[in-house]
């Protein structure tokens, strides 16, 4: 499908969006890998680093959301459609992300296996808004 | 239209991170059988942290025939008193604990939980109260010792004074009548005090002088900082008194705060307070006789051998051996004092002990914030509590002071240390025959 603007009128997303979208995901999947670390050798310090983590990884996806909210009203109509997929996955992660966080506040085996399940849940999800945000064109003229 | 579905959003997160509305319930939790609800716990949990005031013109309520004054005031954070043999009141004053902060729910729950606590800092001292002339006014006050670390258990054998910092066991020389220490403390033991979540070490003296028992509390709530920070915790130490060499005397005691010597019979009792987040009615505190060698739970199990699915790894036999305490004091009321009365306390509060009850974070609506007294017969606990000195919280909700230590005056009167407005209360029966009450 051609685009009639051009090569020269499609730019990628912002490099500091990209980071911040990119940068959640290693974040996310390393609280997945703790959890799964604390789940199978009930070493409490791993659950420490998958509450860290999921700090971490809720900052940056929270900044990328915002982000990702002002270029949709800033898109034109023609790539309104999937920017809204991408922004809407990248909220879903958000918000099971939060809950995981919460979850993840529950003292010692309490968050279990629920706080797995809800990781798992969340890196599948991130990984989707990843693919489909990196994959975008962000709308707007390049000068 | 449109509102429908944002406000059926906000109505399924209000549900999930409430208690999902059984919290209003109360069981009756006292005495030796009482009601346990399943665990239960919502996305977030119930924490309802009173706010303070100021006691203005109101004081702690006190029942008919009884009056209370305020001895002392402006004190640093008192927490437990020890009435010397002249009559004279040490209070002990401090803060311990500073655990680091591991988890970002640490971050967020020390800082709501500060909002319910003087911010007054600890004195780490043992302040003296004399009261000369016998009027109930305690005139003369002094620091009888300084720069501890959180001293909380106090002990007198002889004339030897213990002091229990939250890192070590201490001993002064006394003489009746001194007003301060002679010199600085020595060293009887160290205490386990890596960590140092429930940091406050209960202390008493055996009844031939010869052993202490110190109380020392888990390293976390139910194991979340890992097991390996809970050797030599959540039990009781006997110290001998001369050598300082210890053996662990019960274990599976979440935070035994207090401790006593029972009269007549010399047993040892203890408060105990128990677990969290696991619902409004869990886990009862308790007030029980400590049984040489028994374990009582923490963390495998709570009120016998009710499993904390929390802990991992299990371990059914501990479980299989934990011993029901005696007397369940109602969940989260955070009991910190105990002491058994006496006749001169007046006939209906003679036989029996006084707990105080510090008053809880995890429930709505809350608990404790009073002094009850359990009514024993033939030495053991033998009724429902009865309120001995209420209003610490105020029907508008707001605390105005929170009980810690309880002792008994052998002249007749209870001694009630308040670490929220910082003051030691005295209560006292009204003699019909003497003078009427000085207030």
């Amino acid at each position: 499908m051609a685009d009639e603007r051009g090569p020269v009128a499609r730019a990628r997303l912002h490099p500091v969006h990209a980071f911040l979208l990119a940068g959640c995901v290693p974040l996310f999947l390393g609280a997945l890998l703790s959890d799964w670390a604390y789940s199978s050798t009930y070493e409490i310090q791993w659950t420490n680093f998958a509450s860290w983590l999921l700090v971490g990884a809720l900052v940056l996806a929270g900044l990328a959301l915002l982000w990702a909210l002002v270029d949709l009203l800033r898109a034109d109509r023609g790539w309104r459609g999937r920017s809204l997929i991408y922004v809407l996955v990248l909220l879903a992660a958000w918000v099971v992300g939060f809950i995981n966080a919460l979850v993840h506040a529950k003292d010692a085996w309490a968050k279990m296996p629920e706080a797995l399940i809800l990781s798992v849940i969340v890196a599948i999800l991130v990984l989707a808004a990843c693919w489909l945000g990196l994959s975008t064109w962000r709308s707007g003229e390049v000068k | 239209m449109r509102l429908v579905a944002p406000l059926a959003v906000v109505g399924v997160a209000t549900a999930l991170l409430s208690a999902c509305g059984n919290s209003s319930s109360n069981p009756n939790q006292y005495g030796p059988n009482p009601t346990l609800p399943g665990p239960h716990r919502g996305l977030l949990p119930t924490m309802k942290i009173a706010s303070p005031a100021g006691w203005g013109d109101q004081r702690p309520v006190v029942p008919a025939g009884y009056a209370i004054t305020a001895i002392a005031t402006d004190l640093k954070i008192p927490r437990q008193t020890l009435v010397l043999p002249n009559g004279d009141i040490l209070v002990a004053e401090g803060r311990g604990g500073g655990e680091s902060k591991l988890t970002p729910k640490d971050f967020v729950a020390s800082k709501l939980k500060a909002q319910g606590t003087s911010p007054v800092k600890g004195g780490n001292r043992l302040t003296l109260l004399r009261d000369a002339n016998g009027d109930g006014v305690y005139e003369t006050r002094t620091v009888f010792a300084e720069n501890l670390n959180a001293p909380y258990g106090l002990a007198l054998i002889g004339n030897t004074l213990y002091v229990a910092d939250q890192d070590a066991l201490l001993k002064f020389d006394y003489r009746t009548g001194q007003t301060r220490a002679s010199g600085p403390p020595v060293v009887v033991t160290p205490l386990p005090s890596a960590v140092n979540h429930h940091w406050t070490k209960a202390l008493t003296a055996s009844p031939d002088g010869r052993f202490l028992y110190v109380g020392i509390g888990s390293n976390s709530n139910i194991t979340e900082r890992g097991m390996n920070v809970e050797t030599d915790r959540a039990m009781i130490w006997q110290v001998d008194a001369q050598t300082g060499a210890h053996r662990q005397f019960a274990t599976g005691l979440r935070n035994p705060t207090a401790l006593a010597i029972q009269p007549v019979t010399n047993q040892l009792w203890a408060v105990v307070n128990e677990r969290d987040e696991i619902g409004p009615n869990l886990v009862p505190d308790y007030l029980t006789q400590v049984r040489e060698g028994g374990f009582y739970g923490w963390p495998y199990s709570y009120w016998g051998q009710h499993v904390d699915n929390r802990v991992r790894p299990q371990n059914a036999a501990k479980v299989a051996s934990a011993i029901v305490p005696d007397y369940g004091l109602g969940s989260h009321v955070a009991a910190l004092g105990v002491a058994f009365s006496s006749a001169a306390m007046g006939p209906h509060f003679a036989d029996g002990v006084f707990v105080g009850e510090h008053g809880s974070w995890n429930r709505t609506p809350p608990s404790g914030y009073r002094v009850i007294f359990v009514p024993f017969t033939n030495g053991r606990p033998s009724g429902p509590p009865i309120d001995f000195v209420t209003s610490f919280m105020g029907k508008d909700g707001k605390t105005r002071g929170r009980p810690v230590g309880v002792t008994v005056d052998p002249k007749g009167a209870l001694i009630v240390a308040d670490d929220l407005s910082n003051t030691i209360w005295r209560v006292t029966p009204v003699r019909a025959t003497a003078a009427p009450p000085t207030r």
